[in-house]
């Protein structure tokens, strides 16, 4: 059985993110990048299905600029066989990122594609159903468990209630929650490995896909700042300004 | 202009969620429809044809919607879409797994969880874990939009006479189906609807300890609320979490205990009109953020807060 785990690369989840001076968009300059945590959880997901003897085969995919190498080199160290950068310097919508992965999967043609439910820069949450469309196959989102048995998925998802738990037929495509699992660490002699595993590049036009974008970036501003208010001596305190100065309680 | 609303509910009740993006298309201006897709749902219809400022009902009443799969229920949003200049779904999981689906059946790129409407093109969104907001405007012909239900109010639900009509076409695709779900029975308020929230983080030590949340909020009349490390450490369910990746708050009391405040917690429950923080460490982000802290042992400020009240 063969995943497709595509990943994205993200300003590292640590990083504080402020707009360009011009407002025209976030200012990423010199920012420290990482794979999407998210992404990051469905690489380790594939790993350990293959682990457990499910999977034979896994193949890490990104599309965005070259640099997205290092994050596809760190899929590779983490444990994917091979991988590919679909590269443009665009910025890929979710909509072109999943005709791109649908053009991928008509070669590759995977049992599973695994990927994050969203990424923590533009937080759309949307290839992974997008993908679902266009595949016309089952879809597992915000998967906090993920079993194979009898050629089905079995996807115990994250849903607002609490848990829902749906079983699809494969080929399907599973995103990740935050609880999936938690990834481990590339090891030294993994990320050396890594260096050697194949990774091959191809493009949007060569896949036959148009990523020209839908939508416009306008510009990007802070939110409005809360104040930080008034450290208070004791609960007596807090109570009284509730009650009095915040009238939220009575 | 007309505007699809995708209605939220469980076959029996439409959800108030629904009616933060019935505000939401009043702001559009135009026409607003309503989508009811479900399984011997009528009455949930009916309750949306009481919503105020509504033109239609269209009823999609079928066994391969019963669920809510994504796989089916798309295909009909698509369907029916295409005639709208805007398909709105207020941002809940059921929305968030379904319309990006219906969106890529349109060819429309959707856009996620505003939180302001521009004009008819144009929509403020959070991005970055709500570090910035992005201005974003839609080059798609229909625009597919989930809204952000705590940035816009809840529309009347009485004194509409919306006209019901069904739709006829189903849509089953028969590659997923339903196995269960474990679902929290409680009697405590919605939430992402709650006036007053209360949430624990990991300083709570225990799922045991954690009990003092529920306690406190009982005694307030308050939803329960949890950090990710609270619920990653197991001391609370996955659907108490408040954040970037979980439930978006913005009730008139925020009380945050025991959190340190995280950026990606922050962008959860920053807009909440009053956050109250009681950590011990006075250095906590959560803070900043605060219009009062307390710098206390949760262990006994939580007592004491509860027999204050």
């Amino acid at each position: 059985m063969k995943v497709l785990v595509p990943i994205k690369r993200v300003v590292d989840y640590n990083v504080k993110v402020r707009p360009k001076s011009d407002g025209s968009d976030a200012d990423l300059a010199n920012l420290k990048m990482s794979i999407n945590p998210f992404c990051e959880i469905a690489v380790e997901e594939a790993v350990r299905l293959r682990e457990k003897g499910a999977v034979t085969e896994i193949v890490a995919v990104s599309i965005g600029m070259q640099q997205s190498q290092e994050q596809l080199r760190t899929a590779l160290a983490l444990g994917a066989d091979r991988a590919i950068l679909i590269s443009t310097d665009l910025a890929v919508e979710p909509l072109a990122i999943a005709k791109c992965l649908k053009a991928l999967m008509d070669s590759e043609k995977p049992d599973i594609v695994l990927l994050g439910k969203q990424a923590i820069d533009g937080d759309n949450n949307q290839t992974g159903q997008m993908l679902g469309a266009f595949t016309g196959y089952a879809q597992g989102t915000f998967a906090s468990e993920l079993t194979l048995e009898d050629g089905r998925a079995v996807v115990k998802r994250e849903v607002d209630g609490g848990l829902q738990t749906v079983s699809l037929e494969l080929p399907a495509i599973v995103t990740s929650d935050l609880r999936l699992n938690e990834p481990r660490y590339a090891s030294l002699p993994n990320i050396m490995k890594a260096k050697r595993k194949p990774l091959d590049t191809m493009t949007p036009e060569e896949l036959g896909v148009d990523v020209s974008p839908r939508t416009q970036l306008i510009n990007v501003r802070l939110p409005a700042e809360r104040v930080a208010g008034i450290i208070v001596e004791d609960v007596a305190t807090l109570v009284d300004k509730l009650k009095n100065e915040a009238k939220v309680i009575s | 202009m007309s505007i699809l609303v995708v209605a939220e509910h469980d076959n029996s009740e439409l959800k108030s969620a629904t009616l933060n993006s019935v505000t939401a298309a009043q702001v559009l201006g135009g026409d607003i429809d309503i989508l009811v897709a479900g399984c011997d749902c009528g009455s949930v219809a009916e309750q949306a044809a009481m919503v105020a400022g509504i033109g239609r009902v269209i009823v999609a009443d079928n066994a391969a919607l019963k669920h809510a799969l994504a796989e089916n229920v798309a295909p009909l949003i698509a369907e029916l879409g295409g005639t709208y200049t805007h398909v709105l779904a207020t941002a809940t999981s059921n929305a968030k797994n379904i319309l990006p689906r219906a969106a890529a059946l349109m060819d429309v790129q959707a856009i996620s969880d505003i939180s302001a409407i521009i004009d008819a093109d144009t929509f403020e969104r959070p991005v970055y874990a709500g570090s910035m907001i992005a201005t974003v405007k839609s080059l798609d012909q229909t625009k597919v939009v989930t809204v952000r239900g705590t940035a816009f109010d809840a529309a009347a639900n009485t004194g509409g006479s919306g006209v019901v009509t069904s739709i006829e076409s189903v849509h089953d695709l028969g590659n997923s189906t339903f196995v269960g779900e474990e679902v929290a029975k409680s009697d405590r308020p919605e939430l992402t609807a709650a006036n007053i929230v209360v949430s624990g983080g990991r300083a709570l030590g225990s799922e045991e300890q954690f009990a003092m949340i529920y306690q406190l909020a009982d005694h307030m009349g308050a939803a329960v609320g949890a950090s990710r490390a609270a619920v990653d450490a197991g001391y609370a369910p996955n659907d108490m979490q408040v954040g970037q990746t979980g439930k978006i708050v913005a009730p008139d009391l925020y009380i945050a205990v025991g959190i340190s405040g995280a950026i990606q917690h922050l962008a959860g429950m920053k807009d909440s009109k009053v956050i109250v923080a009681i950590n011990k460490d006075e250095e906590a982000p959560i803070f900043s953020v605060a219009d009062y802290g307390l710098v206390a042992d949760l262990f006994v400020a939580l007592p004491d807060l509860e027999a204050a009240l």
